[in-house]
C-alpha cells in the first residue's frame, strides 16, 4: 500500500525537480542574454578606445581651427554645421530595417533633418567660397 | 560590407572632414576642402547604406529626397545678411535630429547592438542621454537664437527675476535625472530629461542680447558637435565621435574669440542682460552742450579724393542698410583716383564670426584688401580718413581710457589716430553697449548723417 504514496513522493519530487529546471533554465536564458549582448562591448570598440579617439580628436580640431584665417569664419561655421550632420548615419540604421516601428520613424525624421543641413551647410559654403577672390 | 571595411571608409570620412577644415587656412584652398567635405558625406552615407542592418530604402530615400530639396533651395535663396539666422536654423535641426538617433536607439537598441530593450548597457545609458539632453537644448537654444535674429522676437535680453535660480535648478534637476535613467532605464525619465532640455534651451539662450549673437552662435555651433559625439558614443561609431569632437571645438575657439574681441568672459555673456539692444536711451543726454560737425556727401567726397590712403571700418549698421555694394563703388572710384584704400575688420562685427567678410566678398572687395585687427590697427595713425560706415563701439576710445565703462577693455580699432575720421551714422544714438562714443565730438570727426547705403551712392556721385 506504499507504493501510491511512494508514487505520488516521486511525482512530487519530479515536478520539483522541474520547477528548479526551469528556473536554471531561466538563469541560463537570462546569462545567454548577457552573454550575447556582452560582445560588443568586449568584441567592438571599448568605452576607453572610444575616449581616446574623442580626445585626440579635440586636440585634431583644436590646432586645425586655430590655423583657420578669421575671414573664413563663416564658411568655418557653415561647413561644421554640414559635417556635423554626419549623425545621418546613426538615422539611416534607425530607418534601414523592414516593418514600421517608433524607432524607423525617429530615424526618417533624423535623416530628413540631417539631409536639410547637409545640402543647405555644403552648398551654402561653396556660395561663400566662391565669392572671395584676390585683386584683379 | 563587413565591419572591418565600414570601419575603415569611416576613417577615410574623418580624414576628409579633417582636411576640410584644414583647407579653410587660406581662402586659395578653401574650395577644395569643401568637397574633400563632400566627399567625405558621400562615403560615410554610402558606406552605412551598405551595411547589413539597411535593408529597407523606401523611407531613407523619401527623406534624403525631401530634405535634399529644402536644404538645396534655402541654400540657393538665402540673402548673405541673414546668413547668421541660416546657420541657426541648422544648427537646431543637428540638435534635433540628434533627440531623434537618442530616441530610436532607446526604443530599439538591438539596432545599434547596444543590448536590449530593458537591459540596454550602462555606458550605453550615460552616452544616450548625455547626447539627447545637449542635442535638446541646442535644438531649442537655436529656434530662440534664430527667433532672435530673423527679428521675430525682440532681440533685447529678456530677463525676469530668480532667472539664474530656475537655471540652476533645471541644470540640477537634468543631472538627477540622467542618474535615475541611467540607474533604472525607466522611460518616463528618459522623455521628462527631454523635456527638461527643451526648457533648459529656451531659457539659456533668451536672456542673451541681440549683438551678443556672435557668441551664442559660436556656442550652439559648438553645442552641436558635442551632440553629434553623444550620439557617436551611444552607437560605437568612431566617425561621429570624431567629427563631433571637430565641431565641438571649432565651435569653443570660436566662441573663445568672439568673447575676447568683446573682453568678456564665456560666462558674462552666458549670463546674459547686457546691452540695450539699438541704445536711445543714453543718446539726447549731454548732446545739446556738445559741438559736433556734420557734413555732407560732397564734404566727405572732396575729403576722401585729396586723401592718399583711406581705411574704412563697416560694421552691422553696413549689413543692415545692405550698404556694401554702393560701398565697393565707393572704393572702385577712390582707387581709380590713387588712393590707397583697404578695409579693417573688428572680431565682433556683424551677427557671426566673419560675417563682415563674407559681406564684403559678396560686393566683389577682393580679400587681400581687408585686414583684421591687429593685422591693421597701428596703420591708422599713418591714415588720412577713417570711414566708419555702421560701427560704433568698436572705435570707442572709453575702451582704452575709461575703467567704468562697460566696454573698457574691449579691443578697439585706433581710427581716433587718423587724420580726419568721418562716422556715417543715422543718429547721435550710442551703440549696443549703451555707451556714448567721445569721438563724435573730436576737432578731426565729422558726422555723416544718414542711411549708411544712400549716403555712399551720394558720395559716389559726388566723386564723379
Amino acid at each position: 500500500m506504499a507504493e501510491p504514496a511512494s508514487l505520488a513522493d516521486r511525482a512530487a519530487e519530479l515536478a520539483g525537480q522541474a520547477g528548479a529546471l526551469a528556473r536554471n533554465l531561466d538563469l541560463l536564458t537570462h546569462q545567454l542574454t548577457t552573454v550575447q549582448t556582452t560582445p560588443a562591448v568586449v568584441g567592438g570598440p571599448s568605452f576607453v578606445f572610444e575616449l581616446t579617439v574623442f580626445v585626440l580628436a579635440v586636440f585634431v580640431g583644436y590646432y586645425v581651427v586655430w590655423r583657420v584665417t578669421p575671414a573664413l569664419h563663416s564658411p568655418l561655421m557653415s561647413v561644421t554645421n554640414a559635417i556635423s550632420s554626419v549623425i545621418i548615419v546613426g538615422a539611416l540604421i534607425a530607418a534601414g530595417p523592414l516593418g514600421v516601428s517608433f524607432a524607423k520613424i525617429m530615424g526618417f525624421v533624423a535623416v530628413t533633418l540631417a539631409a536639410v543641413n547637409i545640402f543647405g551647410g555644403f552648398i551654402v559654403t561653396q556660395r561663400m567660397l566662391q565669392m572671395f577672390q584676390k585683386k584683379r | 560590407m563587413s565591419e572591418n571595411l565600414s570601419a575603415f571608409f569611416y576613417l577615410v570620412a574623418s580624414v576628409c572632414f579633417i582636411l576640410a577644415l584644414r583647407g579653410l587656412s587660406s581662402p586659395v584652398t578653401a574650395r577644395v576642402g569643401n568637397i574633400y567635405g563632400i566627399a567625405g558625406m558621400l562615403i560615410a552615407v554610402v558606406t552605412t547604406l551598405l551595411t547589413p542592418h539597411v535593408v529597407s530604402f523606401w523611407l531613407i530615400i523619401l527623406g534624403i529626397l525631401i530634405g535634399g530639396t529644402a536644404g538645396t533651395f534655402i541654400a540657393l535663396r538665402i540673402q548673405m545678411t541673414a546668413l547668421p539666422q541660416l546657420v541657426a536654423a541648422f544648427h537646431s535641426l543637428v540638435g534635433l535630429a540628434a533627440v531623434c538617433v537618442a530616441g530610436a536607439a532607446f526604443t530599439y537598441p538591438e539596432l545599434y547592438g547596444i543590448g536590449v530593450r530593458g537591459a540596454i548597457h550602462g555606458s550605453s545609458l550615460v552616452e544616450m542621454s548625455l547626447g539627447m539632453a545637449i542635442g535638446a537644448i541646442t535644438f531649442t537654444g537655436s529656434v530662440v537664437a534664430f527667433a532672435k535674429l530673423q527679428g521675430l522676437v525682440t532681440g533685447r535680453p529678456l530677463v525676469f527675476p530668480g532667472q539664474h535660480l530656475v537655471n540652476a535648478a533645471l541644470g540640477a534637476l537634468l543631472i538627477l535625472l540622467i542618474a535615475l535613467f541611467v540607474s533604472t532605464e525607466a522611460a518616463p525619465a528618459f522623455w521628462l530629461l527631454l523635456v527638461v532640455s527643451l526648457a533648459l534651451g529656451f531659457l539659456l539662450i533668451v536672456p542673451i542680447g541681440g549683438a551678443d549673437m556672435p557668441v551664442v552662435i559660436s556656442m550652439l555651433n559648438s553645442y552641436s558637435g558635442w551632440a553629434a559625439a553623444g550620439i557617436g558614443f551611444t552607437l560605437s561609431n568612431s566617425l561621429l565621435i570624431v567629427t563631433g569632437a571637430l565641431v565641438g571645438s571649432s565651435g569653443a575657439i570660436l566662441s573663445y574669440i568672439m568673447c575676447r574681441g568683446m573682453n568678456r568672459s564665456i560666462f558674462n555673456v552666458v549670463l546674459g542682460g547686457f546691452g540695450t539692444e539699438g541704445g536711445t536711451v543714453a543718446a539726447g543726454a549731454g548732446v545739446g552742450d556738445r559741438l559736433v560737425r556734420s557734413g555732407s556727401a560732397e564734404d566727405a567726397a572732396f575729403i576722401m579724393k585729396n586723401a592718399s590712403s583711406v581705411i574704412i571700418v563697416p560694421g552691422y549698421g553696413m549689413a543692415v542698410a545692405q550698404a556694401q555694394h554702393a560701398l565697393r563703388e565707393m572704393a572702385d572710384i577712390l582707387k581709380k583716383e590713387g588712393v590707397n584704400v583697404r578695409y579693417a575688420i573688428h572680431p565682433v562685427a556683424g551677427r557671426m564670426p566673419g560675417h563682415m567678410n563674407v559681406l564684403l566678398a559678396e560686393a566683389n572687395v577682393p580679400y587681400d584688401e581687408v585686414f583684421e585687427l591687429e593685422e591693421i590697427n597701428r596703420d591708422f595713425a599713418s591714415t588720412d580718413v577713417a570711414f566708419v560706415i555702421g560701427a560704433n563701439d568698436v572705435t570707442n576710445p572709453a575702451a582704452k581710457t575709461d575703467p567704468s565703462s562697460p566696454i573698457y577693455g574691449m579691443p578697439i580699432l585706433d581710427v581716433e589716430r587718423a587724420k580726419t575720421v568721418l562716422f556715417v551714422k543715422r543718429s547721435m544714438a550710442s551703440g549696443y553697449a549703451g555707451v556714448e562714443n567721445e569721438l563724435f565730438y573730436r576737432n578731426n570727426t565729422m558726422m555723416l548723417f544718414g542711411d549708411a547705403k544712400k549716403m555712399c551712392e551720394e558720395i559716389v556721385k559726388a566723386l564723379e
